[in-house]
């Protein structure tokens, strides 16, 4: 019983974890919690669900096409609502008003295109499940979680060992001093949008994948919940949105199936605060360093 | 190589540059000098870009580049050694160095750069994986400077590089200084340390409150009575 709901957990988790990293790579660049990131991961679900019903594409076609359309997505939500911002100098507070707003927006949008009501998503990959004694993993569980694992790992390297991704650390840590190397921040600034949407809509297609449905607003609690995963593993900071989001999803559903169902979204936002109280940087965040 | 023509730059509505000109041959070092919020760093940001002027030229090796993106501006091949050094805290050395060399592709030439940087500062290939937040102030500098350096620079700007250092440091600091340009790198050095900026300098422009209000060759500003008792507190 327990196994079964550490694996029904991490399989949460590991979509948690790759919708958390776009929070934190977001913030780490530009100090702004991107509340659209939630709708971004309803929209890549619901893409690949059209691409895959309206025009016939097979899964893995309409999954990578999908993908992209949502990093794109990501990009021109940084280009026409937070960049003209940013150039202003306008107060954090006016882009987290307008992340807010866009999130409205393609809610509103998806259901206008597509309806509100929830929809299947068809079973793509039925491949039945292992049984160990009473315990059942489905391979669909396992292809979530090693997706979640390559891209993750995927995207250390990326930060960590390319030209790009060094880019990106520096235009973190100091944005005026990656301008003086050469760097061109709006581009990494874009760059870092398309990753954070891809990844978000992976996780978005993945819950639709497991759950068998999509619906417009599949992303607000998930959006919240990775918010949540991203503060609680220490905003900013990758590794953390990882750790943060396997505790969330595993958390979740222990509560789910320890406690009851109704503390499932509790939990997870329990958890946080009380994390939040003990280590108000998050588990993995490291002290606020004022520059002086 | 370098010309600044009438270059007014603004903080909002607060005017910080009232009109700079200011010229730099090839090969020169040319030192800034002036008190507190003279507007040196300004004068710094607003060459390579960082601050765009309201009104006036900049212009590099005959080329306009007054409203050239500061990018674009290093990879033509000025360089700033920021005031606060301004290194990357949670990037190696090593990481800091190649940040430098960005808009570099001449991989062999981007080694000898390594090797040559490593060379003025043995210290910094001893601290080489080690976090840059983590150094001392003076070798803080000192990657800041060699960092500036890996842009292979035609001309290297440098905002107070002695701020903050032990005065044995400081001595070293611009025996570099003199050294880097001896192997063929124009400077533009800001400094509070006005007698040692002049001694190394080639030529000197004082600033005041946006303004300059002298330009000489470097010893005759030493020589100076307004220099002498302004800056050098005789
Ligand atoms: N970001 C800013 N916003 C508003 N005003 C500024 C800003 N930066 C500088 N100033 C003002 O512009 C003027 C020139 O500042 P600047 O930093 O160029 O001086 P400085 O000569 O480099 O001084 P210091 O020797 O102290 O470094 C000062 O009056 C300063 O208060
Ligand atoms: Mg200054």
């Amino acid at each position: 019983m327990f196994f079964q709901q550490l694996i029904n957990g991490l399989t949460l988790g590991s979509t948690y974890a790759l919708t958390a990293v776009g929070y934190t790579m977001v913030f780490g660049i530009l100090e702004l919690v991107n509340f659209s990131h939630g709708a971004v991961y309803m929209f890549g679900a619901f893409v690949v669900l059209m691409l895959m019903t309206a025009l016939k594409l097979n899964f893995m076609l309409a999954f990578v096409i999908g993908v992209i359309i949502t990093g794109l997505l990501g990009i021109t939500i940084d280009k026409i609502c937070l960049f003209p911002l940013r150039k202003k100098k306008a107060p954090k507070v006016a882009s987290l008003i307008s992340t807010i707003g866009v999130s409205i927006f393609i809610q509103n949008l998806v259901m206008l295109v597509w309806g509100s009501e929830t929809k299947n998503f068809p079973l793509v990959l039925n491949l039945g499940s292992i049984n160990i004694g009473s315990l059942k993993i489905s391979y669909l569980q396992i292809i979530i979680m090693m997706i979640a694992v390559v891209l993750m790992a995927a995207l250390t390297i990326i930060i960590r060992k390319t030209k790009i991704g060094k880019a990106m650390r520096a235009t973190a840590q100091n944005m005026e001093a990656a301008k003086l190397m050469g760097v061109n921040v709006n581009f990494v600034i874009s760059f870092t949008f398309f990753l954070g949407a891809s990844l978000a809509a992976v996780a978005g297609v993945l819950v639709g994948m497991y759950y068998q449905s999509v619906d417009p607003m599949m992303g607000f609690m998930a959006g919240l919940k990775a918010f949540a995963a991203a503060v609680l593993g220490g905003i900013g900071v990758l590794p953390g949105a990882i750790l943060g989001g396997l505790i969330i999803g595993v958390s979740e559903i222990l509560a789910a199936g320890y406690i009851h169902a109704g503390f499932r979204d509790a939990i997870a936002f329990g958890i946080l605060i009380a994390v939040l109280i003990i280590r108000p940087t998050g588990l993995l965040g490291k002290k606020v360093q004022k520059k002086v | 190589m370098l010309k600044l023509s009438g270059v007014h730059s603004y903080y909002g509505n607060i005017e910080a540059l009232k009109g700079i000109d200011l010229e730099i041959k090839e090969r020169e070092i040319v030192t800034l000098i002036g008190s507190n919020g003279a507007g040196k760093t300004t004068t710094l940001k607003t060459i390579v870009g960082l601050l765009k002027p309201k009104t006036g030229q900049i212009s590099f090796n005959g080329k306009d580049i007054t409203n050239v993106p500061t990018p674009m501006i290093t990879k033509m091949g000025i360089c700033l050694s920021p005031e606060g050094r301004q290194i990357f805290p949670r990037m190696t050395v090593r990481e800091n160095l190649e940040m430098g060399a960005y808009t570099r592709s001449d991989k062999a030439e981007i080694k000898e750069s390594y090797e040559r940087i490593y060379d003025l500062f043995p210290i910094l290939l001893s601290r080489n994986n080690q976090q840059a937040g983590t150094l001392s102030g003076g070798e803080q500098q000192m990657l800041a400077i060699g960092r500036a350096l890996m842009g292979k620079p035609k001309l290297l700007l440098l905002d107070e590089p002695s701020l903050g250092l032990a005065p044995m440091l400081v001595e070293t600091i611009f025996e570099l200084v003199k050294e880097i340009n001896k192997q063929g790198t124009t400077i533009l050095l800001v400094e509070q340390n006005a007698r040692m900026a002049l001694m190394i300098a080639d030529r000197g422009y004082v600033l005041e409150t946006g303004k300059i209000v002298l330009c000489d060759d470097a010893k005759k500003l030493l020589e100076s009575d307004e220099v002498r008792k302004a800056y050098l507190g005789e």
